[in-house]
């Protein structure tokens, strides 16, 4: 096992260095306070439905609904949690639950999760246009303020990253629970036969991605001020994305919520380095995956190097 | 010096277990009292699997009674498994594995007294094991791996570990570790903890065991003080009617040209079976994968394979688990039967067919999944699927592994008929009954070879000899 190998964390945060330093390199100007807030406040939702999408793949499923998820999440956001708070709570925490009894099902009925997720991204979606036939809502206004603040010293997505960064590492990585959920995802079996009950753990795991894909949701929604059935679609790939560049693997547990956001961070100013390349938009969603590709075979060929 | 009197920890009464017409168990009376080391053999398939998963609580009985003298389960009642199969999570440190089964560590800084424990449980069975309670299990060798896992299985957990089942504990570690394990095991018991030892190696068995049970069918055939039993009644006890060793002194035979010849030094000729022995994990697997990596192309497998490899890690890099057992046996030889790109079926089963007559492979028809089989036949597949294959070459690393003593029988003759056929063999094995099989032993230490014996020279006293460095201890 070499350096690299063993601290997986390093080569998420060497992407992200190299990705930051060409970015201010051709745009100098976006090396301020306001400039980062503007490279990266759309990472914060993006970083959340990450650790979603993390939590799921911690137990060895995969979410094909979260995009779909998170739209839906938006538009309740928009508009009952605007017009009517407690109603607003309660179809988040009754969404919330929902994902948590998806899981079960999931786990009770040995369904791969693939097709579960596939299927549910219908639901989510009609559930949303249903909300929201076309694009519009507001924002509360408390949500509204809490993603403009300007903290000191640095800018709001930089701070909230690293608070989500905290907050999971120590749920996932730190804590107990955390550890016999990543167990489920090495090794259901040992966890079951040390007495836990895995359709629960498992219900867990879905709940807290629920969660996680709630307060996306809502941030995208404190963010743009207004949402659309169709507003986060593209989370779905990106957030799977983000788990495997922050050096999560898609079996065996393998995760890291810090890596999982910095991930979400890279992917966010590829976007934003691309278009510094003055790159046509086109080309964009391509570019992005080479870098994707670039990132991952750079650790295929570190973690090869490590075995041998 | 076990105390009659005392409580049974456990107490099946009449016990049976059934999956669907199979009797799995049937019938089975036994109890365990604390200072017991019951030594458990059987056949594959006699059931012994079945009985742990009863008492240990991983599956209800169909019949009969189990009763714990503390608790209504298992768990409460301190009754700790460890398997043969390893079942760890490989993605949690060494420390977090003993959280998994250890609720009690809780609240913030669980993390150092999770530590504590492991370490103290791995001091008092391996001391001197040098594991690392934070380093990820995946990073450990198989070897360490199962230490942990023994350690887990007789750390206090919160509780007390009062009966701890090892289901074949030693068949990843090498000699000096298993005598460790075994005389924990033996002070452990003299403590007044109870233990059931499963293994297929009669020695070891002997060695710890109180008393000793066989298992045959299901049913309990034989019970008895472990002195009451001689190593050749046990075996006749299981049903295996063991025919006398062939004399490996055949006379001299002659081999072919040489088809293997590596930087290290080992060579194999046509019709020969070479043995590769030593302390586990002294490079032995290394320079077999490197011999048959070195052997095929990633790029393009020909007609005509020149090597092929049988695993002894059966669940990491042996069976295909999704596929039937036909088809696990035929994957290796799909680009001789194929016509045009296409499978040809009726060839392929006429295979399958053949070879689970030849190996005696324990199942009604091919079709099934091969994870109905148990792990010895399991094993018997993947020899079927070496040797269907025309390649001159077989390389085995360790791959008797957890395999009973009859399955060991059938595959020597098979070996060795092969063999006389003009194949030649590279076994790793790290039984050096197995070893002694082989016409040509090469010793492992450290990486290096530092023995070559042959015929009469190969021995358990020149194994050991060329295993261990015989200076002085530094």
């Amino acid at each position: 096992m070499n350096f690299l190998a063993r601290h997986r964390i390093i080569l998420p945060v060497v992407s992200l260095a190299v990705l930051l330093a060409a970015t201010f390199w051709m745009q100098p100007r976006a090396m301020s306070y306001f400039g980062l807030n503007l490279l990266f406040n759309l990472a914060v939702p993006i970083a959340l439905a990450t650790i979603a999408q993390m939590m799921i793949i911690m137990v060895n499923d995969i979410d094909l609904s979260l995009g779909a998820f998170v739209s839906l999440a938006a538009c309740v956001t928009a508009t009952f949690l605007n017009d009517a708070p407690v109603v607003g709570l309660l179809i988040l925490l009754a969404l919330i639950l929902s994902y948590a009894a998806l899981g079960a099902v999931i786990h009770a009925l040995e369904l791969p999760a693939i097709v579960v997720t596939l299927g549910m991204s219908f639901v989510w979606g009609g559930l949303a246009l249903f909300i929201l036939p076309s694009p519009g809502g507001a924002s509360p206004d408390w949500l509204r303020t809490l993603m403009t603040v300007k903290p000191p010293f640095a800018p709001m997505a930089v701070v909230a990253a690293v608070i989500i960064a905290a907050v999971t590492h120590l749920l996932i990585i730190r804590s107990g629970i955390g550890t016999v959920l990543r167990g489920v995802g090495g090794n259901a079996r040992s966890v079951a036969r040390a007495g836990w009950s895995v359709i629960r753990l498992k219900a867990l795991a879905y709940a807290l991605a629920g969660l996680f894909g709630v307060l996306a949701g809502m941030a995208l929604v404190g963010l743009t001020t207004s949402a659309d059935a169709n507003i986060a679609l593209r989370y779905t790939l990106l957030s799977i994305a983000g788990v495997i560049l922050g050096g999560g693997e898609f079996t065996g547990g393998k995760v890291s919520p810090t890596g999982a956001v910095i991930g979400a961070l890279t992917l966010t100013l590829a976007a934003s380095f691309l278009s510094f390349m003055r790159l046509s938009p086109d080309w964009q969603i391509g570019a992005q995956g080479a870098i994707l590709i670039l990132v991952l075979t750079a650790r295929l060929i570190f973690r090869q190097k490590g075995a041998a | 010096m076990t105390d009659r009197e005392s409580a049974p920890l456990v107490t099946l009464t009449d016990a049976a277990r059934h999956f669907g017409p199979v009797r799995a168990l049937d019938g089975v009376s036994l109890s365990v009292h604390p200072g017991d080391c019951i030594g458990l053999v059987g056949h594959n398939g006699a059931g012994k699997s079945t009985l742990v998963n009863l008492i240990n609580g991983g599956l209800a009985p169909s019949s009969g009674e189990i009763a714990f003298d503390a608790g209504a389960s298992a768990l409460e009642a301190g009754v700790r498994s460890v398997f043969q199969e390893l079942s760890l999570c490989p993605n949690l440190t060494v420390a977090e594995n003993l959280r998994i089964s250890h609720s009690g560590l809780k609240g913030p800084g669980w993390r150092r007294p999770a530590r504590a424990e492991i370490a103290r449980s791995l001091d008092t069975i391996f001391p001197g094991h040098g594991i690392d309670p934070d380093a990820e299990v995946d990073t450990l060798s198989i070897a360490e791996r199962q230490m942990v896992e023994i350690a887990i299985g007789f750390a206090p957990r919160g509780t007390e570990a009062r009966l701890v089942i090892l289901d074949e504990p030693t068949s990843s570690l090498d000699a000096g570790i298993a005598d460790q394990l075994l005389s924990h095991v033996r002070r452990y018991c003299s403590e007044g903890g109870a233990v059931i030892f499963i293994s297929h190696m009669l020695g070891e068995v002997f060695e710890v065991a109180t008393r000793i049970i066989v298992l045959k069918d299901g049913k309990a055939v034989a019970e008895r003080a472990a002195g009451g039993f001689t190593r050749q009644g046990l075996v006749d006890a299981m049903g295996h009617v063991t025919a006398d060793t062939p004399e490996t002194a055949e006379a001299a035979r002659d081999f072919g040209a040489e088809v293997v010849r590596t930087d290290q030094g080992l060579t194999a000729r046509e019709g020969e079976v070479v043995g590769l022995s030593g302390l586990a994990g002294h490079g032995q697997a290394v320079a077999l994968a490197r011999l048959y990596l070195s052997r095929t192309s990633s790029w393009h497998a020909g007609r005509r394979p020149e090597v092929v490899f049988v695993a002894g890690d059966r669940q990491r890099d042996g069976i295909l688990p999704l596929w039937s057992i036909l088809r696990n046996i035929t994957v290796s030889i799909l680009p001789q039967g194929a016509r045009r790109g296409l499978v040809d079926r009726a060839a392929e089963t006429r295979v399958a067919q053949d070879w689970k007559a030849r190996i005696g492979i324990r199942t009604e028809d091919v079709t099934n999944p091969v994870l109905s089989l148990s792990g010895g036949n399991q094993q018997k597949v993947l020899f079927a699927r070496a040797l269907a294959s025309p390649a001159p070459v077989v390389i085995m690393d360790d791959p008797m592994r957890g395999v009973d003593v009859g399955t060991k029988q059938d595959v020597y003759a098979m070996i060795r008929a092969e063999a006389a056929r003009g194949r030649t063999f590279l076994w790793y094995s790290t039984e050096t009954e197995e070893v002694c099989q082989c016409d040509r032993v090469f010793v492992f230490r450290n990486h290096e070879i530092s023995a070559e014996l042959t015929g009469a020279e190969i021995t358990e006293e020149r194994i050991l000899e060329a295993s261990f460095e015989m200076q002085e201890a530094s």
